[in-house]
């Protein structure tokens, strides 16, 4: 009898749930508890905290996955809409935290409403393209764009680059599906990269710094080229095989700078080295070839654009982070995903990975 | 316009997409593999270089001062040693409003306006960078009530230092010299020698003297703690420690008792006194009067105690002893009778005029001895007695120059003793070679030797100049019978942590080639000089043990070596300065001296007496009445180990 109740229950809760995905971010969430606790000098606070909110965002996850996709397609317009508009609340009546104004404040907490737009502005794209599925000209992505301009822009403003290129990497991720023209996607980038210039004038004097201490951080080893410095060493001193688990100088001595969130990958690459990097990229790289599978096994358009532009996302999350920490991209606030420390991007994340169980779903 | 059936577009599409899905995932995994070959460059291929940044982020060697070495006296009594205590020192680079905050500090702690001064002076040679002591030595309570209030002042530290004390300050600032602050000069030096490593974290090296000379026995060391440090700074756990090698003790030949009754027989007076045993060469007493507080030096003199020392007429800072150069009067007679036998211009039982006037052949110029009457018809030894002027010009004479400075020059005189201390002066021991070139620039008719120049080099006069030093070391190389020692201040150097002592200049540095005969001969007339008939009868009165000795008294002239010396300034000074050279026991001496006093007058009147009591003091360990409630070191009555009186 309770044997078969348990059985019951258990099948209720893995029935809407991604064997594979599950498997492949459980992983990556082990892997994640580790280097945590060496990050946090081995207290139980900060692994505690992220055992909630990752229990909260599986429950969350869980409830996404369960309902029909077509069905949170029709929020769509009005989540982007509430997004919009919080951003233009930002812009006025903001909260300024070093330099940028990105929250607002609602009392007891403070809101990013640039995270909601991450999955908002993806989903109101593929929303749009799927309304207009059978007579699509070009004049629809011309629309699809200001829709992916009119929040960057917002973003921008506050300003939070990295932010705004991960959102406007996100909504051209679903133009693309949508079958954006070869033409326009190369002329964009020689458009983009012939404006390089124009946007190197408008980039704030921190953001230059960080772009030209990427370059060469030792122009500047005390200042804005201390931080990547101290990554970069802590990634080369692991070596091949790393300094061992909990036995990272760099990490133990003080020497990583937001060590539990954005810079989490040069703890993990000290104590676990080269063969820990490429596990943890393989395993990135098994959650994308899942995505992508689900993505060519959607049934409708907003399925896929909505499954490849989060899988796309996930890549690009992975990847800044990586690179920015191992010295090759500069410095933006982007956190490792599922790794880094942190309740908010981890609630985003999980949403996301929940729409694309529940896109996996609707074939069965 | 006909359209495409639904079915073909959706085809179309479902193609479409296939391929962007594969060429987002191609790009995907390349930009992944691009990763990886980064991770591969930093963690293989620049392994090694992060490993040691990372390595030298961690591990920071944090110096260990060795103790400098102690100085102590023949006896083991201690003349320079450490004693810990607080500074009040600021960092001027961390500090906002320097002014403030020395103000608000002369409320917690007493700054007097010479520290102000001197924290001014080593403000001005410092960069800014490193820690400037404020203030010194501070009491317990005010090192307490800066700690308490420490947080009020960034940049104010409190630190627990080792500092260096003189205790007999004055009696020994011309041997021991001083430590100072490390000035730009000295760590050029350092890092010229290489020395630089040695010297991390020392603040404080040898800048004259005995401190200066064994600056490298002294300083020791330096350990290292090999610290675990974070990003911070902070230490976290110390992971090797080597520990300092601390400095050696120097142990002196110098007897600071005998040097305390030299210093209290001097008084007030200006003038040196050198004391060798000539049985080894060390030296027993070196005292420059006056001296100076050494202490003043170490952590910076203010400008204005500089100013009053240096241009103080009586000029403590000069090393009489060691650079005064003098001529030697009637000191040098002895040392042309060992010439004149050596080269048997005269023989002991020749019997030649001691007039009251000389008078060169062809020449109506006269040369008038100290004794107006003269003494008849005496031998060498004699001569030496009774110092006879007139006889020593005519042996001179007969001699010529070229015999006489290089039987003299065996004597040490005219160079450097070889002496265990900086800037010993060379002084003058006249030929014609030194003629030549000392008045090279005047022409052949000033620096061509004349036959008259001879005369009045046979009573230490004329050209003759020597310094206290090379007087004493003379009489101790005549009183050995020409067994030639170096003189040297420091007789052990003791390695504190293995117990290992070496010793210095156990072995006779030469032995004069002269006729023992000879030796005995000058000695016995230098013997007589203290019985009655002699010159120094006076001194002899009442003496205890055998003593032999020679008055001097030189013309006086201004110190060579130092043209600051200020002749006017001296002008109280017309009096001759009073030498006095002299040995004990006669049959084995234990003890030779020299000793001058500027402006003394006769050598009887004012360097004899000083000569006796030290040597009363050495033989029998009587202390002469008059300085014996002066004394601080000498126990009373008590005799010096050293010191066994005779039978």
């Amino acid at each position: 009898m309770q044997p078969h109740l348990i059985k019951h229950i258990w099948n209720l809760i893995k029935e809407p749930l991604d064997g594979w995905l599950m498997l492949f971010l459980g992983l990556i969430f082990l892997l994640s508890l580790m280097v945590l606790y060496s990050a946090s000098n081995q207290s139980f606070g900060k692994i505690d905290n992220k055992i909630v909110y990752t229990m909260l965002s599986l429950l969350i996850m869980w409830t996404i996955s369960r309902t029909r996709p077509q069905l949170l397609m029709h929020l769509a317009p009005p989540v982007y809409g509430i997004g919009l508009l919080l951003l233009i609340a930002v812009h006025f009546k903001g909260v300024t935290v070093n330099g940028s104004t990105r929250w607002l404040s609602l009392g007891v907490t403070r809101v990013q409403p640039s995270e909601i737009l991450k999955i908002a502005l993806p989903m109101m794209l593929a929303w749009f393209f799927q309304k207009y599925e059978t007579q699509l000209r070009w004049w629809h992505y011309a629309v699809a764009s200001v829709l992916i301009a009119l929040p960057v822009a917002l973003i921008l403003k506050q300003p939070d680059l990295g932010t705004a290129t991960l959102i406007m990497a996100a909504g051209f991720f679903v133009l693309f599906f949508a079958g954006l023209s070869w033409k326009i996607i190369i002329g964009g980038l020689v458009a983009f990269s012939a404006s390089l210039p124009v946007i190197w004038s408008m980039m704030h004097d921190y953001q230059k710094k960080r772009v030209l201490t990427l370059f060469d951080p030792m122009q500047d080893p005390l200042g804005a080229g201390y931080h990547i410095i101290q990554s970069m060493i802590a990634i080369g001193s692991g070596g091949p095989w790393g300094k061992g688990w909990l036995k990272g100088t760099q990490t133990h001595l003080d020497y990583i700078p937001e060590r539990t969130t954005d810079f989490i990958f040069a703890v993990f690459s000290e104590e676990f080295g080269m063969i820990g990097n490429i596990i943890l990229v393989v395993l990135y790289l098994l959650v994308i070839s899942r995505g992508l599978m689900i993505t060519a096994r959607a049934q409708t358009l907003y399925g896929r654009l909505m499954a490849g532009s989060i899988t796309l996302s996930f890549f690009v999350y992975a990847f800044v982070n990586m690179g920015m920490v191992s010295g090759i991209l500069p410095v933006v606030g982007v956190p490792l995903p599922f790794v880094s420390y942190g309740g908010t991007a981890t609630v985003t994340l999980f949403i996301s990975m929940g729409m694309l169980m529940g896109i996996a779903n609707l074939r069965k | 316009m006909d359209r495409p059936t639904r079915l073909k577009n959706v085809q179309a599409e479902e193609s479409q997409f296939q391929v962007r899905l594969l060429a987002a995932y191609s790009v995907m995994i390349i930009l992944f593999v691009l990763l990886i070959t980064r991770f591969v460059w930093l963690q293989v291929f620049q392994y090694q270089h992060f490993s040691t940044l990372a390595q030298n982020n961690r591990i920071s060697l944090v110096p260990i001062l060795p103790n400098r070495g102690l100085i102590v006296d023949r006896n083991g009594v201690v003349l320079a040693q450490n004693f810990a205590s607080y500074t009040l020192e600021l960092t001027p680079s961390k500090i906002e409003n320097l002014n403030a905050t020395i103000a608000e500090l002369g409320k917690l702690v007493d700054v007097t306006a010479r520290d102000m001064k001197r924290f001014r002076k080593l403000l001005e040679d410092s960069k800014g960078f490193e820690a400037v002591p404020l203030k010194v030595k501070l009491t317990d309570e005010e090192a307490a009530r800066v700690a308490a209030n420490g947080w009020r002042f960034p940049g104010v530290e409190v630190k627990a230092r080792l500092f260096r004390d003189y205790p007999y300050k004055e009696l020994t600032s011309h041997v021991l010299g001083y430590i100072g602050r490390i000035n730009q000069q000295d760590k050029d030096q350092l890092e010229e020698d290489d020395k630089t490593t040695n010297y991390r974290g020392t603040t404080y090296i040898g800048k004259t003297g005995l401190e200066a000379i064994y600056e490298d026995q002294l300083h020791g060391k330096v350990g290292f703690e090999e610290v675990e440090t974070d990003s911070g700074g902070r230490a976290l756990r110390s992971l090797k420690r080597t520990p300092p090698v601390n400095g050696d003790t120097l142990k002196l030949a110098l007897d600071i008792r005998l040097q305390e009754v030299a210093d209290k027989l001097f008084g007030d007076r200006r003038g040196a006194l050198v004391a060798i045993d000539p049985s080894t060469g060390g030296v027993l007493a070196f005292l420059s009067k006056p001296g100076f507080d050494p202490s003043l030096f170490i952590d910076g003199i203010d400008n204005q105690t500089w100013a009053a020392l240096n241009g103080d007429p009586r000029k403590p800072l000069i090393n009489r002893a060691l650079r005064g150069v003098y001529p030697p009067g009637s000191t040098f007679k002895p040392f042309i009778s060992m010439a004149a036998l050596e080269t048997k211009v005269i023989g002991p039982n020749d019997i030649r005029p001691a007039p009251a006037v000389f008078t060169l052949p062809g020449s109506s110029h006269q040369f008038r001895d100290a004794d107006k009457k003269g003494n008849g018809m005496v031998n060498l030894q004699r001569a030496i007695t009774v110092s006879s002027d007139t006889f020593f010009f005519r042996l001179a004479w007969d001699m010529g120059i070229d015999r006489i400075s290089p039987t003299v020059g065996q004597f040490g005189l005219g160079s450097r003793t070889g002496i265990d201390l900086d800037g010993e002066a060379i002084g003058v021991l006249p030929s014609k070679a030194w003629k030549a070139k000392r008045f090279a620039r005047l022409g052949a008719a000033y620096s061509k030797w004349l036959p008259g120049d001879v005369v009045s080099i046979g009573i230490g006069q004329g050209y003759n100049a020597y310094t206290p030093l090379q007087m004493a070391n003379a009489t101790a190389i005549l009183a050995s019978d020409g067994v030639a020692f170096k003189p040297h201040l420091v007789q052990e150097i003791v390695d504190t942590s293995s117990g290992k002592v070496t010793l210095l200049d156990a072995k006779p540095e030469r032995v004069l080639p002269f006729k023992r005969e000879n030796f005995e001969y000058v000695k016995q007339g230098m013997a007589s000089v203290l019985q009655p008939g002699g010159t120094a009868a006076a001194i002899g009165y009442g003496l205890k043990y055998t003593m032999a000795g020679k008055t001097g008294t030189a013309q006086v002239v201004q110190i060579k070596q130092g043209a600051k010396y200020n002749a006017s300034a001296l002008a109280e000074g017309n009096r001759d300065h009073s030498w006095f050279i002299a040995f004990a026991p006669v049959e084995n001496p234990r003890i030779a001296v020299a000793v001058i006093v500027e402006n003394g007058g006769w050598g009887v009147a004012a360097a004899g007496p000083i000569a006796r009591g030290l040597f009363d003091y050495y033989m029998t360990g009587k202390i002469p009445a008059a300085i014996i409630d002066q004394l601080k070191t000498v126990p009373h009555e008590a005799p010096s180990s050293n010191a066994t009186p005779l039978d």
